[in-house]
């Protein structure tokens, strides 16, 4: 059994959105879905989290701060993005200024699609990360290290 | 009786050689060879004299006595001499002197002050203060000769006067020989108007307008406690019928007890305590060498001397009290008032002042457990201390600066500087470190006295430990590759080096210290326990240990940027702000200048002391 | 000397065992109390097992290091107290650990860090005070330092100082680093500062911090159980309650400012634990 698995913190990034995945995922915190039962805690810093949440597309402007984010978190870590506009850019993928989905700029390891993402449908994803990031963790130990 | 005389009187001769010999290498090597010396004759002296009872030697005193009779006029016309010029109008300088030796002189040479055939003796804590003078004072003097010859360099305006404050400096540690070994209290007062003296040429120095305005300010200050001293003599002569310093601390303490109250004004002026605190301040503009002296192992130890040999008619009286409280509120005010400043030298200066405090506060209630502590302090402060200013004097030469947030990232530019800094400010107020085991010995005798007390040393403490904290946090901020600074190389080193051994070893010694020389003196302390020491033993080795980890390679170490919520440019302490232009990410510290500014409680504390200090006297009855 | 041997020993391995254990509990009564079900009570070790497993993240390579310094003199404060060592040195190692904490902080050279490291240095001046004001309470009362011989006074010390035990309770909060002081870092979802002192320790390192926290509680719970020590059943049972309160305080409270938290804490050190001692001193005479 790996400790990952039972003590994923979870960092949350809003991109380019209309902040409607942003208060799902504060949902979940909330004591109706209450994600710390998996003890997920919400950090506000990435060199403390595991699980990098991004709702929100990528733009110009954020793709430095993401890019910068995710270099800050330590290994094994895993990136969801949440919502239609992290996976493609959404409704705003034809702006002047956006780049697509969270794929553009650092590798994503789970979509969780929705507009707005549900609740339970982030929970769910969450909880599939932790089975993405054991097996990071077994791959780190046995000295592949996963960029 | 040997080493006291030579104590005494052999400072004068470099003093003498430095000002006939004008050449820098003749100068150096004088120094070198005199501060050698004086070392050796504090340690053959306490090596020789330690022992449980004082001793006193008669002294021929018909010479010596018109010798210092002779000295009195001379310092007097002295005094009148520098005061042709004053700045500020400040006229009652000379009145001040003329009233003081005119009374003086005038006792002394109508014979109305009694004979004292003993007039110089050695008991422990003549001992202890020689080996404080005689090892902190000429490592000081070693660092001046490298420091002044960069100081000129850099201040080519100031004329070169290095001969006569090096002189100073010589004839400063002759007074406070002649301070802690006289017992007759014309003899201090002689000595103790020399290092008044001494003290005014070292803050003139610079000879720029404020250096001249803070010399006379401290010159008028001092006098004023030469003032209280020389009423002392007149008092003790007509009343107590004695001047022997032995004689006056036996008698009835109804009788004895305002001359020594006089004596204990001296003394606190003399320690810059609150309301005179503002010469120690002044002084700060003075080259580092002589604040360093002045602030560790001279002038204001002298201060808090005079006091501790009063302490047993001070022990148990209400003006006693009086005096713990003056030393209490310089304490809490000192360190309060450091919060605020951002002047390293300042911030020393307040913390002198507020350690100084605490010497006081012990002294005053003078019971046998307090005066361990009392002496235990003087020892741990004297070589940290120094340390401290000279540290902050050879960074304000290699960087400009002696602003603290200046010293932000010092560990990256000056490596080795800022570790002997920082076993400077961990002696200061870190356990296991001397101060701090004053403070907890102070703690544990308090906390059987008035629960005012104790208070006041826990919070003075607590806010003592706020301001050192938050400089040592400036001082190992690392801030990256960054252009090593020079790191005043040269004989300043052995300096600063042996002041941080010293300060390590005195908390390493520090039972030896009880034992050998104070036990004797104020009896047995049963906080020593043998589970106490071994607990400092375990903190100051791992105290000593720990600091090498930081030596071991660590190879799993990812490094990544500091965290600016994602914003980092490349280079990591910068920043992308909200404009899209890169900004230097800095930080301040804390100075709270709310509530701990200068202008907020310097009147306060002035007032409050001044009124304990009334009160002091009003007190003398009871 | 057998006994000091094995309580100190027993505190180095037990108190993390505790301490955790207490914060998972605090974990779950707090998740109750906002009505959620809240993580497994096992939960902060998962936590501090998974930091381990972590990337070993650092700014610079020293700053790691002063936590375990920090480690190591928590380790040698609360074993001090749990063989019955000096009261004041015991606070003393405890304040040392703390300014180590703080370097650490420092040292990272980090905005963020840096503001929580300062604001851990307020906390400091808030709440040490009290603490040694009441050493110098138990001592007037039992007439020594030595944890172990104010354990075995017969005296029911609450009874002589009931303003210093609440003094203490007060700081505690802050001390625990509870809401409403949690300035310098704190263990919520609202956190402060992204966490304050801690910005910049990932990890191994945050692990260590995490250890200590749990060191620190039981040290600091020891010392509330000094009050109540004449009866043993009772001490354990008030410690509790007290640690209930401060869960209960900490839900129900929101951060303040760091003046309110001085001024306060100054005025509970000195009202009440001041006033205490000076009944004690000028009306019982002890």
């Amino acid at each position: 059994m790996s400790f990952i698995k039972k003590s994923p913190w979870m960092f949350h990034y809003d991109g380019s959105s209309c902040n409607g995945c942003d208060i799902e995922v504060l949902a979940c915190l909330m004591p109706m879905y209450d994600i710390e039962r998996f003890g997920v805690i919400n950090t506000g810093n990435p060199k403390h989290s595991d699980i990098l949440l991004i709702t929100g597309s990528i733009n110009r402007q954020n793709e430095d701060v993401v890019k910068t984010l995710y270099g800050q978190m330590g290994n094994p870590k895993v990136v969801i993005a949440i919502g239609t506009c992290a996976a493609s850019g959404g409704i705003f993928a034809e702006c002047y200024n956006i780049l697509g989905g969270v794929n553009t700029t650092i590798p994503v390891d789970l979509y969780v699609p929705g507009c707005a993402a549900r609740p339970e449908a982030i929970i769910d994803g969450v909880i599939q990360a932790l089975d993405i990031l054991e097996e990071k963790q077994k791959q780190r130990k046995k000295g592949k290290v996963t960029k | 009786m040997t080493w006291i005389t030579f104590l005494i009187i052999f400072p004068l001769l470099p003093a003498c050689l430095v000002l006939l010999f004008k050449s820098v290498s003749i100068q150096k090597w004088v120094v070198i060879i005199a501060s050698a010396l004086i070392c050796i004759g504090s340690v053959c002296l306490a090596l020789t004299c330690t022992q449980a009872e004082a001793q006193y030697f008669r002294v021929t005193p018909d010479i010596v006595n018109k010798l210092v009779a002779t000295g009195d006029i001379t310092l007097a016309l002295v005094f009148l001499y520098v005061c042709r010029h004053l700045p500020l109008k400040r006229y009652w300088i000379p009145l001040l002197v003329v009233v003081q030796y005119g009374a003086v002189v005038w006792y002394d040479l109508s014979g109305r002050v009694p004979e004292t055939t003993h007039c110089l003796f050695v008991d422990n804590l003549s001992v202890i203060m020689a080996l404080v003078i005689g090892i902190v004072g000429p490592l000081i003097t070693v660092y001046t000769i490298g420091y002044m010859e960069k100081y000129h360099e850099e201040h080519p305006e100031v004329p070169d006067r290095r001969d006569q404050f090096l002189s100073a400096i010589f004839l400063f540690f002759s007074a406070m020989y002649g301070i802690i070994f006289s017992n007759n209290i014309t003899w201090i007062y002689f000595f103790w108007e020399i290092t008044t003296f001494c003290s005014f040429i070292m803050i003139g120095y610079p000879q720029t307008e404020e250096a001249v305005h803070n010399s006379f300010l401290a010159l008028w200050m001092l006098l004023l406690g030469g003032l209280g001293f020389a009423a002392a003599i007149l008092y003790a002569s007509s009343v107590c019928g004695t001047v022997d310093l032995r004689q006056l601390l036996t008698m009835k303490k109804s009788v004895v007890l305002l001359p020594v109250l006089l004596i204990c004004f001296a003394g606190l002026n003399k320690a810059a305590q609150f309301p005179f605190a503002k010469w120690l301040l002044g002084a700060m503009v003075a080259p580092t060498p002589s604040s360093a002296l002045l602030h560790s192992s001279t002038m204001v130890k002298a201060g808090v001397y005079i006091v501790l040999r009063c302490a047993p008619v001070l022990h148990g009286t209400a003006a006693g009290a009086m005096v713990a409280l003056i030393g209490g509120l310089s304490f809490l005010a000192g360190s309060a008032l450091a919060i605020s400043q951002r002047d390293g030298k300042r911030v020393l200066a307040y913390s002198t002042i507020g350690n100084l405090g605490l010497i006081i506060l012990c002294a005053g209630i003078g019971s046998h457990l307090t005066l361990w502590a009392a002496v235990l302090l003087i020892i741990f402060h004297a070589p940290a201390k120094a340390l401290m200013f000279l540290c902050v004097g050879t960074v304000e030469q290699q960087t400009g600066s002696r602003d603290i947030e200046d010293m932000n990232g010092l560990i990256s530019r000056m490596p080795l500087l800022t570790i002997v800094m920082l076993i400077g400010l961990a002696g200061m107020f870190l356990a296991p470190f001397g101060m701090l085991i004053s403070k907890w010995v102070v703690l544990e005798v308090l906390a059987r006295k008035n629960p005012v007390l104790p208070m006041i040393v826990i919070f003075g403490g607590e806010l003592m430990l706020f301001f050192y904290v938050k400089w040592m946090g400036k001082l190992v901020a690392v801030t990256g590759p960054q252009p090593q600074q020079g790191e005043g190389i040269g004989i300043e080193w052995s300096a600063l080096g042996g002041l941080a051994v010293l300060t390590v070893l005195v908390c390493g010694l520090f039972p030896f210290v009880g034992i050998y020389l104070i036990e004797p003196m104020y009896g047995c302390d049963p906080m020593l326990s043998r589970q106490a020491i071994r607990a400092v033993a375990i903190m100051l080795g791992l105290m000593l240990l720990l600091p090498l980890g930081f030596f071991i390679p660590r190879k799993d170490l990812v490094h990544v940027d500091l965290y600016l919520s994602g914003a980092n440019v490349t280079d990591p302490h910068k920043f992308m702000d909200s404009m899209g232009t890169a900004r230097d990410c800095s930080f301040k510290n804390y100075y709270i200048n709310k509530y701990f500014s200068e202008e907020k409680l310097f009147p306060g504390a002035l007032v409050g002391s001044i009124v304990l200090l009334i009160l002091m006297f009003s007190m003398e009855k009871l | 000397m057998n006994t000091v041997f094995y309580t100190t020993i027993g505190y180095i391995l037990l108190a993390p065992f505790v301490g955790g254990l207490l914060m998972g509990l605090d974990r779950i009564v707090t998740a109750r109390m906002q009505s959620r079900v809240g993580p497994p009570v096992l939960q902060p070790f998962y936590d501090v097992f998974k930091l381990f497993g972590k990337d070993k993240l650092t700014v610079n390579q020293f700053h790691n290091y002063y936590l375990v310094c920090f480690f190591i003199f928590i380790l040698v404060s609360g074993s001090m107290f749990f063989a019955g060592n000096d009261l004041l040195m015991v606070i003393f190692a405890f304040i040392v650990a703390d300014v180590l904490l703080i370097l650490a902080a420092y040292s990272t050279n980090s905005p963020y860090s840096s503001i929580g490291a300062e604001r851990e240095l307020l906390q400091m001046l808030s709440a040490e005070p009290m603490i040694l004001l009441s050493a110098v309470g138990l001592y007037m009362v039992t007439g020594s330092f030595k944890v172990s011989a104010i354990v075995s006074c017969e005296k029911p010390l609450i009874v002589y100082l009931p303003g210093v035990f609440l003094g203490l309770t007060y700081v505690l909060t802050i001390k625990l680093r509870k809401s409403p002081f949690d300035l310098s870092t704190s263990h919520h979802a609202h956190q402060e500062l992204v966490k304050g002192i801690t910005t910049e320790f990932a990890g191994p390192a945050l692990a260590v911090i995490e250890i200590v926290h749990w060191y620190e509680t039981i040290l600091l719970l020891g010392m509330i159980y000094l009050f109540f020590a004449f009866n043993p059943v009772l001490g354990v049972v008030v410690v509790v309650f007290v640690y209930f309160l401060e869960v209960l305080v900490d839900n129900t409270n929101a951060r303040i400012k760091w003046e309110l938290m001085l001024k306060s804490a100054w005025m509970v050190t000195i009202i009440v634990g001041g006033g205490n001692l000076f009944v004690l001193y000028y009306v019982l005479r002890l």
